[in-house]
């Protein structure tokens, strides 16, 4: 599959200063995307553990072995952990969640604290679809939208084009940068039709790196039509596939007038760290 | 008198000759490919040669479709919206809607007795109500998209496809391939899915009998079956729906030379 | 909480937006709607929240473009029925 390109390493953390034995709550977070499952572990609000991995064919498995990843090493029974939220794509097909909560509030508050109180607007740019969401300082979403119909502002669109032109996926946005002068956008927004239209500027002479430069900004520009939908509050922060390339990001944040936030820990474990703290939330309220 | 009339579409070039407004004499298509104008030059020697003419014996040379303000010989150009019109009034006088689905665009249009176009929408600019997604569909089920209509009309069951993106759909496609789905079920549901796209815009736009299909997409008999389902009516298909919108840039070019 | 249900793709943008502050889960747009595009119930996006909420049914949330096509407000057409159905005006439209 294409998304191959998208690799990066999967791997596992336990906090050197948090100890489970001293926590009277644990809570556990599991986001099963399209792509790519996280399990984040809990203890009393704080960040104990985490695991991060690629989804396998079937989302019960890759949530049972991120789970026993997250664990590993660290002496905590999965039978201590309190309550569990599943989030993502696959968040109903998670065996051993006592819920299951949208990524959109789990992305909000997971972003929240991962980003700090300040964090207004966050994008999460994934294989297949696309969210933007604005937030309160709690965390809580105020506004949302998410673009799963259209292949135009995700991950596949881009894929797509790397497919034309036989680029790797991870150079896509550091080569679109190697043009003496910006092209203008891409001018179809459907993929198909932006294919075609990719096909016969190439066959006008136009080197890979300035039809790469055309699509990224025409996707930086789709990308921004979607926020403005919401409004974009600082500060600004980018999760999911896409935030990792720079063609697109960098002209975003042109377009916007804002630079990204960058924050502690990896992006990537946003939606399972708003699980988990639902989760605990949940408990507190005695709701579960 | 001859006339001629050049539909530049977004996939190929489709060039119809005729005679006093009355007589079709020749018909020929070429994909449009990279060269524009050696396309054009290629589609109208072929016609020419098929009706023994020589290109001083056309008066006058109207264009239509996507490419149709900068089509090679072309005197001036009519939308395809008015020259589907025309050109279906023509082939059926009872015409009274049109639906034109054509590889890159997908149109309604109610109509006159006399051709003149009343009302009309147009599904543009996403793949998903085109052409182009019946191509992307055959091709992840690798069957030419000639046989995707027959092979639909194999199909006993109706599966639901979730995916409306033609990119979203190529995969949901190969995911149903690889689950073993039979190929005329999944054939069926590419049929039903942009039908009802076409449907729901004929809707907006109301419709009048007699309903006449156009455009390459009409060739597809699944499709024609589905359309005919989903708006309860009988629906006529031309002989060469696809000639139709050049059909009727050469009945402009009549008109405006007076022998119509 | 502003909801935004719906999709932008290359022929424009379609969107029906909840304004869940407002709703109340009356359940009156449920009624109103011809194509069965709404309905009431938990609001996924706010785990939090006790009260029940409009939604767009996630079977038309890919095709309200089709679903919602024979009430757009054109030639002559009077509001939505959702939206003029709502006592709480929480319903907009992006069309």
């Amino acid at each position: 599959m294409a998304e191959e390109y998208w690799r990066w390493k999967e791997y596992r953390w336990t906090s050197p200063e948090v100890d489970w034995r001293d926590a009277k709550l644990i809570t556990c977070g599991v986001d099963v995307g399209s792509v790519s499952t996280q399990v984040v572990i809990m203890a009393d609000g704080k960040l104990y553990a985490y695991s991060n991995m690629r989804t396998g064919s079937s989302s019960p498995e890759s949530a049972e072995k991120g789970l026993k990843w997250a664990l590993e090493g660290t002496g905590l029974p999965r039978e201590r952990i309190n309550y569990t939220v599943g989030t993502g794509y696959g968040r109903v097909n998670v065996p051993f969640a006592n819920r299951a909560i949208t990524e959109i509030a789990c992305h909000a508050r997971g972003a929240n604290f991962m980003y700090g109180p300040t964090v207004r607007t966050v994008l999460d740019m994934g294989g297949q679809d696309c969210k933007a969401i604005r937030c309160d300082e709690k965390g809580k979403v105020i506004s949302f939208l998410m673009n799963d119909k259209c292949a135009a502002g995700t991950g596949r669109g881009m894929e797509v084009f790397a497919d034309l032109l036989q680029v790797p996926i991870e150079k896509v946005g550091e080569l679109s940068f190697e043009v003496e002068q910006e092209p203008p956008p891409v001018s179809s927004t459907c993929v198909v039709f932006a294919k075609s239209e990719a096909s016969s500027l190439l066959r006008a002479g136009w080197p890979k790196n300035k039809v790469l430069a055309a699509y990224c900004s025409a996707m930086a520009h789709r990308i921004f039509t979607l926020l403005e939908r919401i409004g974009v509050e600082k500060d600004f922060a980018i999760t999911g596939g896409i935030a990792k390339n720079i063609g697109v990001v960098r002209r975003l944040e042109k377009e916007l007038g804002l630079t990204v936030a960058k924050p502690k820990e990896d992006p990537q474990i946003a939606g399972a760290v708003g699980a988990a703290l639902f989760a605990k939330t949940i408990v507190e309220k005695g709701k579960a | 008198m001859i006339t001629a009339g050049i539909d530049m579409g977004a996939k190929n070039i489709k060039v119809v000759l005729l005679e006093d407004g009355k007589r079709i004499l020749a018909k020929s298509q070429l994909p449009v490919g990279t060269d524009t104008k050696a396309a054009t030059e290629r589609a109208f020697a072929e016609a020419l040669g098929k009706a023994g003419l020589k290109m001083d014996d056309v008066r006058h040379i109207t264009s239509t479709g996507t490419g149709r303000t900068t089509a090679p010989y072309a005197k001036d150009n009519v939308t395809e919206v008015s020259a589907g019109a025309k050109g279906a009034v023509f082939l059926h006088p009872g015409t009274r809607t049109v639906i034109d689905v054509g590889a890159e665009e997908g149109k309604c249009l109610r109509c006159d007795a006399a051709g003149k176009v009343i009302d009309f929408a147009v599904n543009e600019k996403c793949a998903a109500g085109a052409g182009s997604f019946m191509e992307a569909m055959a091709r992840a089920l690798e069957v030419p998209l000639e046989e995707l209509g027959p092979l639909a009309l194999k199909s006993t069951k109706t599966i639901p496809m979730n995916a409306q993106c033609a990119v979203f759909a190529e995969s949901e496609v190969v995911t149903l391939v690889h689950q073993k789905t039979a190929k005329e079920d999944i054939a069926r549901a590419v049929n039903d899915a942009i039908a009802d796209r076409i449907t729901s815009m004929v809707r907006k736009v109301g419709f009048d009998p007699d309903v006449v299909l156009i455009g390459g997409v009409a060739r597809n008999k699944a499709f024609v079956e589905a359309i005919k389902r989903n708006l309860q009516i009988q629906v006529m298909v031309p002989e060469d729906p696809e000639y139709v919108g050049a059909l009727g840039a050469a009945l402009a070019a009549a008109e405006l030379e007076g022998v119509r | 909480m502003r909801a935004n249900y719906g999709y932008k793709d290359g022929s424009g943008d379609y969107f029906i937006e909840v304004d869940t502050d407002r709703c109340d889960g009356c359940g009156k747009c449920v009624e109103a709607c011809p194509a069965g595009v709404m309905e009431v119930g938990e609001d996924e996006n706010d785990p939090l929240r006790d009260t029940p909420v409009a939604k767009v049914a996630s079977s038309h949330r890919k095709k309200i473009k089709y679903s919602c096509a024979p009430c757009k407000p054109v030639s002559g057409r009077k509001t939505e029925p959702c939206r003029a159905a709502c006592p709480k005006n929480a319903l907009a439209h992006s069309w």
